[in-house]
C-alpha cells in the first residue's frame, strides 16, 4: 500500500506546534495568508489579467486619439497647461481606471467563495474575522496596483515621459486608490449572496465613480451640481494625485493640472491622498462589520 | 463526466485494509479508552436546544463521545443532525444547554474549540483554482501549523488519502471522491482532537464511500483522532464504534451498532403470503406475536428466528410464498424506535455532479 505512514508507528497524537507567538503575529499571519491566496490566483488567471487591460486601452485609443485629434493638440485643459494634449491629460485617468475596475471586481472572489463553499473554510478557521476583510482589501489593492503598473508601459506611446521618481510616487498612490475601492467592493460583497447580484451593484457603482472622477475631463469648469458630485466621488481624490505624479514629474507646470479645487483653492496631492485614505479606512471598518456577523 | 476510478482497491479490499489496521484499532474499537491518556471525553453535550423562529431543530440533546472513537449521528434528513454538528463546531449558537468539545465550552471559547477541531462540510469547500498542495498549505497557515511542520503534515495527510501523486494538480481536475478525500486530509492537517464530518459520503459512489471509511479508520488508528460524523446511511453507521440515533431533534437511542441491534431482541422474520392481511391476523391470534406490515411482506421479531419458521408456516392458512430470517439491521432499530423506516435515498449521481460543480439546487 502506498499509504505507509511516514509518521512513527505508535498511534499517538502528533503534537503540532502552533504559532506560539502572541495574538498579533497570528493576526498578521491570517492577513498574509488571505492576501497571498488572492495574489496566487491573480497571477494564475492570465485571461482576466489581459481582459481587464482591454477596457482601459480601448478608452485610451478611442477617446484619447479621437478627442485629441478633434480638439487639436493645444486644447486649453487648464490654465498654464499649454502643450498638453488630451491623450496625455487622460492617460493618468485611464491608469486609474485600470486600478478602479480591477480593485472593485477583486472583491467578487468573496461572493465566488461563498457560492462555491470555500468561504466556510475561511470562516471556521481560528482567525479573527477582521483579518479576512483586511487580507482581502490588501489583496485587491495589490492586484489593482499591479494592473496600474502594467498600464504604465503605455506611457511612452501616448507621449507621457515618466521619471523613475514618478513611478515610485505612482505605486503607493495606485495601491491606496485600489485599497479604498477594494474595501468598497468588500462591503458590497459581504452582503451579497450571488455573483450576479454583486455584478449588478458594482456595475451600478463603478461607472459613475469613474466618469465623475476627473479621469476623462478636467473638473475645473463644470456646472455647480456636477462639481458637487465630482467632489463627493472618492475616486476623484485618487485620480488627482495620480495625474500630478504622472504629469508633474518632468514638467512641474503640469503638476496642478486637474487638481481638485475648493472655492478656487487647489487641493495639494498629499491632502487628496489623505482624504482617500480616510475613505478607505472607513470602508474597511464597514467591511469588518460585514464579516463579523455570526449566524 | 470522466470520474477516474478511486486509486484504492474496491470495497472488499478496503474492508480488509480496515480490519488489517494496527492493533490499536481493535483496542479502541472495543470501546476501550482512546489514546487520549487522561481519558476526558472528546465531546460532552448537556440539554442542548436550538430554536429557529418557529422551528425547534434540536430539543434537548445529551450525549458523550469518548476520545478516539468513531461516533455516528444517525437520523433521517431534517432530524437535527446538521444543526447539532454546527453548534459543536461553533458555527451556530445554541438556544439553551451546553456543549464542550475537546474540553472547551463552545459558547465561551469558540476560538479555542476551532483550533482543536477539524471540519469536513457536507458541501464541497475547496478552492478549485488552487492545487491540492496549495489548499493544504493555506489551511495549515490559517490554523497556525508551525512552518517547520507544514511539509511533514501535508505529506502525511496526502499519503493517508492516497493523493500524494496528485498534489500539484488543480483541484478542479479532481473527481468528487478525490475532492472529498482531499477535504478529509485538510480536516486532519492541523492534528485536530476531534474531526467532524457532516455526511461524509453523501452523493459518492459505493467504492469511493468504502475507501473513505477505510481512511477514517486509518486516521483514528494512526493519530487517535476522535471522529464525529453525521449520516443517514445505514451502512455508514455500521462502521461507527458508537451511534446516537436522532429523530425530531431528540436522541432516541445510543450504543454500539451491535448493542442497538440487540435491543430489537432476536431475529427478524419476514414472510410474503398470498394474503398478508389474513396472515397477519392469524399470526397475532394464534402465536401472539406483534406483526409489522412491511412493503409487500410481513415482519415479525422473535428470539429464535429459525425455530419460528415452521410455527409461522403452520399457523397461517393462506399460501406462504417466501420466508426469510435475518439478524436485525439498524433500520429495524430505527423502525422499532420511531415506527418509521429511515428513508434511504440512493445517491443520485446528478445531484452529486451538481454539488461538485457548485450548482446545487438550492441556489439560483
Amino acid at each position: 500500500m502506498t499509504a505507509e505512514p511516514t509518521l512513527g508507528a505508535p498511534p499517538r497524537r502528533p503534537a503540532v506546534a502552533r504559532g506560539r507567538a502572541g495574538r498579533g503575529t497570528g493576526y498578521l499571519r491570517a492577513v498574509f495568508v488571505i492576501w497571498y491566496r488572492d495574489v496566487i490566483r491573480y497571477r494564475r488567471d492570465r485571461m482576466r489579467l489581459l481582459a481587464s487591460l482591454a477596457q482601459p486601452l480601448l478608452f485610451l485609443l478611442v477617446f484619447g486619439v479621437g478627442l485629441s485629434s478633434s480638439l487639436g493638440g493645444g486644447a486649453r485643459l487648464a490654465a498654464g497647461a499649454a502643450h498638453l494634449s488630451y491623450i496625455q491629460f487622460m492617460y493618468p485617468g485611464v491608469v486609474g481606471m485600470a486600478v478602479l475596475f480591477t480593485a472593485m471586481f477583486s472583491a467578487m472572489s468573496i461572493v465566488w467563495d461563498r457560492e462555491f463553499g470555500f468561504l466556510k473554510e475561511v470562516l471556521v478557521a481560528p482567525i479573527e474575522r477582521s483579518a479576512i476583510a483586511v487580507g482581502k482589501a490588501l489583496g485587491g489593492a495589490t492586484q489593482g496596483m499591479l494592473q496600474g503598473l502594467i498600464m504604465l508601459v503605455f506611457a511612452p506611446v501616448v507621449g507621457v515621459r515618466l521619471s523613475p521618481l514618478s513611478v515610485v510616487e505612482l505605486l503607493p498612490l495606485m495601491f491606496l486608490l485600489a485599497f479604498t475601492l477594494t474595501t468598497l467592493g468588500v462591503v458590497v460583497a459581504s452582503r451579497m449572496r450571488t455573483i450576479q447580484g454583486f455584478q449588478v451593484v458594482i456595475n451600478f457603482l463603478v461607472l459613475p465613480l469613474f466618469f465623475l472622477s476627473g479621469a476623462l475631463f478636467p473638473l475645473g469648469r463644470l456646472p455647480g451640481w456636477m462639481g458637487v458630485l465630482t467632489r463627493v466621488d472618492p475616486v476623484a481624490y485618487g485620480i488627482a494625485p495620480l495625474r500630478a505624479a504622472a504629469l508633474g514629474g518632468l514638467v512641474p507646470a503640469h503638476a496642478h493640472v486637474g487638481a481638485l479645487t475648493f472655492f478656487g483653492w487647489p487641493m495639494p496631492a498629499p491632502v487628496s491622498a489623505l482624504v482617500l485614505l480616510g475613505v478607505g479606512v472607513t470602508m474597511l471598518a464597514l467591511a469588518v462589520r460585514g464579516f463579523a456577523i455570526r449566524d | 463526466m470522466g470520474t477516474p476510478p478511486p486509486s484504492r482497491p474496491p470495497t472488499g479490499a478496503a474492508r480488509t485494509h480496515l480490519s488489517s489496521a494496527p492493533a490499536g484499532t481493535h483496542a479502541s474499537r472495543g470501546g476501550a479508552a482512546g489514546p487520549r491518556a487522561h481519558g476526558d471525553p472528546a465531546v460532552v453535550v448537556r440539554g442542548l436546544h436550538k430554536r429557529y423562529d418557529t422551528v425547534e431543530a434540536v430539543r434537548g440533546i445529551d450525549l458523550q463521545v469518548h476520545s478516539g472513537e468513531i461516533f455516528g449521528f444517525l437520523g433521517p434528513n431534517g432530524a437535527g443532525k446538521s444543526t447539532t454538528i454546527q453548534i459543536l463546531c461553533t458555527l451556530v449558537r445554541p438556544t439553551a444547554g451546553t456543549a464542550r468539545v475537546a474540553g472547551l465550552d463552545v459558547s465561551r471559547d469558540p476560538a479555542g474549540v476551532r483550533r482543536r477541531i477539524g471540519l469536513v462540510f457536507q458541501d464541497p469547500s475547496l478552492d478549485e483554482q488552487l492545487t491540492a498542495r496549495e489548499n493544504l498549505d493555506f489551511h495549515a497557515m490559517l490554523y497556525g501549523v508551525a512552518r517547520g511542520q507544514r511539509r511533514q503534515r501535508r505529506e502525511q495527510a496526502l499519503a493517508l488519502v492516497d493523493l500524494s501523486d496528485r498534489q500539484d494538480a488543480m483541484v478542479r481536475t479532481f473527481s468528487g471522491g478525490m475532492k472529498r478525500r482531499l477535504e478529509i486530509a485538510r480536516g486532519m492537517l492541523h492534528a485536530p482532537e476531534v474531526l467532524f464530518l457532516d455526511e461524509p459520503t453523501q452523493g459518492l459512489d459505493p467504492q469511493t464511500r468504502a475507501s473513505i471509511w477505510a481512511y477514517l479508520g486509518e486516521l483514528r488508528a494512526r493519530e487517535g483522532t476522535t471522529v464525529f460524523m453525521t449520516t443517514h446511511y445505514l451502512d455508514e453507521a455500521e462502521i461507527c464504534d458508537r451511534l446516537a440515533i436522532i429523530d425530531h431533534g431528540t436522541i432516541v437511542a445510543e450504543g454500539s451498532p451491535d448493542q442497538l441491534k440487540a435491543r430489537v431482541g432476536g431475529d427478524v422474520v419476514t414472510a410474503a403470503t398470498a394474503d398478508d392481511e389474513v396472515a397477519a391476523a392469524e399470526l397475532r391470534d394464534r402465536l401472539g406475536v406483534a406483526v409489522d406490515r412491511g412493503d409487500g411482506h410481513l415482519q415479525v421479531t422473535v428470539a429464535d428466528g429459525a425455530a419460528f419458521v415452521p410455527q409461522l408456516v403452520g399457523a397461517v392458512s393462506v399460501a406462504v410464498r417466501s420466508v426469510a430470517v435475518r439478524r436485525p439491521s439498524l433500520d429495524d432499530v430505527f423502525l422499532q424506535l420511531t415506527g418509521r423506516a429511515i428513508r434511504e435515498e440512493p445517491p443520485d449521481p446528478r445531484a452529486a455532479w451538481r454539488a461538485r460543480r457548485g450548482m446545487g439546487g438550492g441556489r439560483r
